[in-house]
């Protein structure tokens, strides 16, 4: 399987803070690829600079093997890499259909949104075919703010989705969404995958990511600790150390 | 000491903090689901869990931040169950909260004696900061420096002195080795150490599990708001599940008995 998007030996500090080290990861086109590791071991960071919204230190960002260090939140978008955020972006007083339709407008520039104003049919019907596919057709004329946590992260995954992105990153999908919907995501997301999407998913919740990706890259202190199935993964001493946390020499 | 052996074993001393069945959440969603231990006095009892198991949630229940929806909680014998944050502090129960809670612009001093806001009797007040002092060299070098030029570190032991202002029968600790690296861990650990051996009872949630447990008297696994492990924190640090519990997979039963505390 050929890579889609990929670190190479990224580095990125805060002041003092050196948030990732030498960290690598490369994600195959075609996967479902998870990235786990304690808090603070530089998960979020790696995405913001993976899409252009922090510029690394040192390393490379790659995307279907051309470099992309660097570009802009805008640019890494426009190339086909999506994603979402951990505290979901929405416009809580627009409906719910509205909120797709200012996606759709983002995704072609604004100059031709402007003088266009309202979105097309077509652009209506996709989405709702995409409401429809996350479940949330039926709310589609309620306000955003209305929504469930959970139904928020599902449609800012229908938002995403008629930009038609060839990889998706998600933040932490499932932080505070509901069993239910998990299950609903997980479903959505296979699909997807296999429709040809690919996918970035970082997890904390292990039922998920385990049982929904091909293969696991753990971070920790910024570094990567291993990469494999989520069998060789969860099987792998050094992980349950790096969640653990402690040291042998601990002594009080 | 005489309650215990080394790490926890031997029997439990009298019983100053039980939950029974105690469940919360915030909106739609219980987090904590019938959560139910007991916290005897001179432990430390260690709370861990993977992210989103409901720790911090936890310690808003028994701090009065939150209200359950079901079930009891017993301060030597009294129901903290609908008292407000104050009212759980006056029962002698002291929360220190994750980090960065002192006054930056105000000194050691100031700081510490803050912890005591509520005691009218200044005779008293001096007294338990002489005390406080005498455990802690660190106020009485830095006294006069504002808190904020402290280390990460030293300010996370003003904190720990200043919980013990009001002289509290519990001290609850939220994440205590929070941003701090290992030697500094170490040097706070210590401290709390110190504190549980002149008698005071803490009860800390804790991600840094391996440490927390090294630390502790007694340990409680969450995981999903429910208490899938309870022993002591060597049982705990042992136990061949805690990996399960941690990264996902077969755990045999959520309900199996726990080991035996």
């Amino acid at each position: 399987m050929s890579t889609l998007i990929e670190a190479d030996g990224v580095c990125k500090s805060f002041g003092g803070l050196q948030a990732l080290s030498e960290c690598s990861l490369s994600v195959p086109k075609g996967s479902i690829s998870g990235l786990i590791g304690p808090n603070g071991s530089g998960k979020t960071t790696l995405f913001n600079v993976m899409t252009g919204y922090e510029r690394p230190t040192a390393g490379e960002i790659r995307f279907d093997g051309t470099a992309i260090t660097g570009a802009t939140p805008e640019k890494v978008f426009g190339l086909g890499v999506g994603r979402t955020f951990q505290i979901t972006r929405l416009f809580f007083r627009l409906t719910v259909l509205e909120n797709i339709l200012v996606a759709t407008q983002r995704h072609e520039g604004w100059l031709r949104s402007v003088a266009r104003r309202a979105g097309s049919a077509a652009e209506h019907d996709r989405a709702l075919e995409m409401l429809e596919f996350v479940g949330l057709g039926r709310l589609a004329n309620s306000p955003a703010g209305n929504l469930s946590y959970g139904q928020r992260k599902l449609l800012e995954l229908a938002s995403l989705l008629v930009a038609d992105p060839a990889v998706l990153l998600l933040d932490e999908p499932t932080a505070g969404v509901n069993p239910v919907l998990i299950e609903q995501l997980s479903e959505r997301i296979r699909e997807l995958n296999r429709a040809g999407k690919t996918f970035l998913v970082v997890e904390h919740n292990m039922e998920f990511v385990m049982g929904l990706c091909h293969e696991v890259t753990v971070l920790h202190q910024g570094r990567t600790l291993v990469n494999g199935t989520p069998e060789e993964v969860r099987a792998n001493p050094a992980v349950l150390d790096a969640y653990l946390g402690g040291g042998d020499d601990d002594d009080f | 000491m005489t309650s215990r052996g080394p790490n926890g074993s031997g029997p439990r001393g009298n019983v100053i903090l039980a939950l029974d069945g105690v469940t919360a959440g915030y909106g739609g969603g219980d987090i904590l689901k019938e959560v139910s231990f007991t916290v005897s006095e001179r432990e430390i009892m260690c709370i861990v869990g993977p992210n989103g198991a409901g720790k911090s949630t936890l310690l808003a229940t028994i701090s009065g931040v939150l209200r359950p929806r079901r079930g009891a909680i017993a301060f030597q014998g009294d129901s903290l169950v609908g008292l407000a944050p104050r009212q759980v502090l006056a029962k002698g129960i002291v929360l220190v909260p994750q980090a960065h809670s002192l006054f930056p612009d105000m000194t050691v001093h100031e700081n510490v004696e803050m912890g005591a806001y509520t005691v009218r009797d200044s005779a008293v007040v001096r007294r338990r900061y002489g005390e406080v002092e005498e455990l802690f060299p660190l106020v009485r070098e830095r006294a006069h420096d504002k808190a904020g030029s402290l280390s990460g570190g030293q300010q996370r032991l003003v904190e720990l002195a200043r919980s013990l202002m009001l002289d509290p029968a519990l001290i609850v600790l939220d994440e205590p080795s929070i941003g701090l690296d290992p030697p500094t861990r170490k040097i706070v650990f210590r401290m709390i150490r110190l504190m549980n051996e002149q008698g005071r009872t803490i009860l800390l949630v804790e991600q840094n599990a391996r440490a927390g447990l090294r630390l502790s008297t007694h340990g409680l696994v969450l995981e999903n708001g429910k208490v899938r492990l309870t022993g002591t924190g060597r049982e705990i640090l042992e136990h061949p599940e805690i990996g399960a519990l941690y990264l996902g997979g077969a755990v045999s039963d959520p309900a199996r008995p726990a080991p035996a505390s």
